[in-house]
């Protein structure tokens, strides 16, 4: 029973965070500003994150774990440098 | 799935709990993004998801394999914290370099913008420590009323 209850909730969670990042990738889509758009794509980092997560605790497997980690580093270093390109014009000054 | 049902039934439902809490959340965050009207409001949205949603999911995940595997499983703090450090740069980031974008480009917004104060309407003397202090009574954009009246207050003052 409680097991049940846990794999409904596991793939409730799923599709909620496939539908997180439909709605980002629409507003990365749409737009209208660069700026949207880099915010859009940081949000679908995170819920791609967030989505490893959750099939590693599907799967039971520890390994997911360092895919989502690898997703976070790699979400940060590119928003940052989106962001300075768009204050600056350049990346590496 | 038969790792689930080594789960004992508390456990089952708390990490259910958490993980639909989470999910919902996230969720929350991304409809934030798509509905809301400006940039520096949707700006607020996801930190929803970046917040709530990773704490609430890493600690689900970090319960659930404390308990498979029968031993403290805590490496997924490491996301949490790398997201809590990070995520305040990022945004932080991302909404000066907006800022700065949006005077450049002069558009007609549906926020108020802070104006830029033209070089030579600033003050010739940086007020306080980093220069940048100069408020709209220094640019000479409060309206006329405004000012006298915080001039009478000065001279009461005195």
């Amino acid at each position: 029973m409680s097991s049940e209850i846990l794999r409904f909730a596991l793939g409730y969670a799923q599709i909620a965070l496939i539908l997180a990042l439909a709605l980002a990738c629409w507003r990365m889509l749409r737009g209208p500003r660069a700026q949207d758009r880099v915010l859009a794509l940081d949000t679908m980092y995170m819920n791609a994150m967030l989505l490893f997560l959750v099939i590693g605790m599907v799967n039971g497997n520890v390994f997911f774990f360092e895919g989502a980690l690898v997703i976070a580093v790699l979400g940060f270093v590119a928003t940052v440098c989106a962001a300075k390109f768009l204050m600056r014009g350049e990346v590496i000054e | 799935m038969r790792h689930l049902e080594q789960l004992p039934p508390w456990a089952a439902v708390v990490i259910a709990l958490l993980v639909v809490t989470g999910a919902s959340l996230t969720v929350l965050g991304g409809l934030g993004l798509v509905r809301l009207k400006s940039f520096y409001q949707r700006l607020h949205a996801p930190t929803l998801g970046y917040s709530y949603g990773t704490l609430l999911i890493v600690l689900a995940s970090m319960l659930m394999f404390t308990l498979l595997e029968g031993r403290v499983v805590v490496h997924e703090v490491m996301i949490g914290i790398f997201i809590m450090a990070t995520t305040p740069i990022t945004l932080l980031m991302l909404g000066r370099a907006a800022l700065r974008r949006d005077r450049d480009a002069k558009l007609g917004h549906d926020e108020a913008v802070p104006p830029r104060i033209p070089r030579e309407d600033r003050p010739a003397e940086p007020r306080g420590q980093t220069g940048h202090g100069e408020g709209l009574e220094d640019a000479g954009l409060l309206p006329d009323a405004e000012r006298e009246e915080r001039e009478r207050a000065d001279q009461a003052r005195d």
